[in-house]
């Protein structure tokens, strides 16, 4: 009759469709004051039920729909990141939604359909795939980033980052035309076996793989494409800042990991200086711009473009350690930037939210557990052992190291210690300056829970390296098996 | 004169620089900024049109296809959002998309 062995290897991307479209209806159909807690609460039963399946459905390599999607060790570990990021999102979003006045049941829909999207874009192997994976997210985000309609704030990152990301996009599509005029086809695995034939590369094709590589750049907000993130950041409401910092990122991270180590690895002595160049630009800018910020969110998006330099430092190298390197990275700051956001979301004196930096003044005496874990994640970001963010850096500077990158690993070194400086400064304000004003106690046992999990998972890392580097570069060597 | 693939290559090499420009250059209406990116888009369709064409293989036009439904979406929220901002600044000049300077 009908051959659904085609469709079995997306299983969790088509529960996760079906189950989302499901609670749309239950949020229409739901009384409207009682609408957004119904739905949130399905929304995370969905997320977690997903997570599930991608684990039970396990890591073997397999292809579906005719060769357009892919499931291998790689796209389950980074499924994994990305439904952690989503649910930790959802979850401490609820509070912050309620208090600004957008608490509507569309709020986590569509953030469930952002996660659909990226869960594709993990599993995309054909450049089809790939755009309308990133395009599902892009467009779910682009409504998430203006949720907060009535503030000019909200509205204006939305329309920014919507009209740099259609322009990426549209860049990603015209390297994908030129990829498929000159190789004659889509598919990764094809193209692969292309590169690997092909004497030398058309130019065309190193003008699409520029291309390429240009959008996927707009979508991890490397330098130069990173203009958009400080005041996307910025004017989002907290709350999508928070989700925007991280599960977009390791999509996106994967995305550039597979598509430049899968079907053009052959080709790298033609991307490798690109990224070198990417990643030190965005490495030196993220440590000097992120020092004269006051406003936090601004801040952090200027922390997160370095973290991106860092992170491409290991794609830099092009081996499967450097890949592997990649993403431990990508889980270490997942961890530190779910824990920063949780302090963040909390940061409201009398009920009025606040974002700069002097706000923290004075939290060790009044809230010193959350001065006390934003230290550790601070401490964390600036790469000081023994912490977790040391041996993401440790990982990523060695993968470098061997592949004789060595001036690229002295950047890093040298911009992280300028980083350093950004990161001590919030301890500083928080233990060594006068409190004007006390910063409400936080809210929520699964806030706290939060706070509590990412700061505990940050110390304790340094006990088990080996056996989550060991997950990561099990993952890692899926992608250089095809 | 035969037109061949490199001119409809050309063709879309041209609209697709006057999409860009289009963007960068435009300081005066956000609308002009979409219908920019619509071109862009379009640039990309007849590249894969014309390559589909010229490798007598499908795959081309169907990608083309799910670019044209991404578009609408994509020039769907993005008047969507265009309104809720008019409704806040009561302006759509790209010179007054500037509360946030960094």
């Amino acid at each position: 009759m009908f051959d659904t062995s085609a469709f079995a290897p997306a299983l969790p991307e088509i529960a996760l469709a079906t189950s989302v479209l499901a609670l749309m209806m239950v949020g229409v159909f739901s009384d409207p004051k009682k609408a957004l807690g119904r739905v949130s609460f399905l929304a995370v039963l969905v997320l977690v039920g997903t997570a599930a399946l991608v684990v039970i459905t396990g890591t073997d390599y397999r292809v579906g729909f005719g060769g357009l999607f892919i499931v291998d060790s790689f796209a389950v570990y980074m499924k994994i990141l990305v439904l952690i990021a989503a649910l930790c999102g959802l979850v401490m979003s609820d509070g912050y939604i309620r208090r600004e006045g957008m608490a509507r049941f569309e709020y986590p829909i569509l953030l469930c359909f952002a996660t659909l999207g990226m869960l594709m874009m993990i599993s995309a192997n054909d450049l089809m795939s790939l755009y309308i994976g990133l395009e599902l997210q892009s467009l779910s985000l682009y409504v998430v980033a203006a949720f907060q309609r009535d503030q000019l704030r909200s509205t204006e990152a939305g329309l920014k980052y919507f009209v740099l990301g259609a322009l990426s996009s549209g860049l990603l599509l015209y390297g994908c035309s030129l990829i498929y005029g000159f190789a004659g086809t889509t598919n990764f695995v094809a193209l692969a076996h292309e590169m690997a034939t092909m004497e030398s590369a058309p130019t065309g094709l190193i003008v699409g793989l520029v291309f390429l590589s240009a959008g996927l750049a707009f979508k991890i907000s490397a330098v130069p494409f990173h203009m958009w993130t400080p005041d996307v950041y910025e004017g989002s409401p907290t709350s999508v800042t928070a989700f925007f910092a991280v599960a977009p990122k390791i999509a996106a991270m994967s995305l550039i990991l597979r598509v430049m180590l899968g079907p053009f690895g052959d080709l790298i002595a033609e991307w490798q200086q690109i990224i070198w160049f990417i990643s030190v630009a965005s490495m030196i800018l993220g440590a000097f711009a992120a020092i004269a910020q006051t406003n936090i969110k601004r801040l952090m998006a200027y922390s997160s473009i370095g973290h991106v330099g860092y992170a491409l430092m290991g794609l830099a190298a092009g081996t499967e350690d450097g890949a592997g390197s990649v993403m431990l990275y990508l889980a270490i700051y997942l961890v530190m930037n779910i824990g920063t956001f949780a302090v963040i979301l909390s940061m409201k004196i009398k009920d009025r939210m606040v974002e700069n930096i002097s706000d923290l003044a004075g939290l060790s005496k009044t809230r010193p557990g959350m001065a006390l874990a934003l230290m550790l994640f601070m401490f964390s970001m600036a790469g000081i052992p023994p912490l977790a963010g040391f041996f993401g850096k440790f990982f990523v500077f060695s993968a470098a190291i061997d592949a004789g990158l060595i001036y690229l690993a002295i950047i890093g070194a040298v911009t992280s210690v300028v980083s350093a400086f950004y990161y001590l400064r919030i301890i500083k304000v928080m233990y060594f300056d006068e409190a004007d004003e006390t910063l409400d106690a936080m809210e929520g046992k699964a806030m706290k829970g939060i706070l509590l999990v990412s700061s505990l998972a940050i110390l304790v890392f340094i006990l088990l390296p080996q056996t989550l580097a060991g997950y990561a570069a099990t993952a890692a060597a899926s992608l250089f098996a095809g | 004169m035969e037109i061949g693939l490199s001119h409809y290559l050309a063709v879309a090499a041209v609209l697709f620089t006057l999409g860009l420009f289009g963007i960068f250059l435009n300081r005066r209406n956000v609308i002009v900024i979409l219908m920019s990116v619509e071109l862009m888009l379009l640039a990309v369709n007849i590249n894969l049109v014309s390559f589909s064409a010229f490798l007598q293989d499908l795959t081309g036009q169907i990608f083309a296809m799910f670019v044209l439904t991404v578009a609408a979406a994509e020039a769907a929220i993005g008047l969507a959002i265009l309104v809720v901002f008019y409704r806040n600044r009561a302006s759509i000049e790209v010179d007054d998309v500037s509360n946030m300077k960094g």
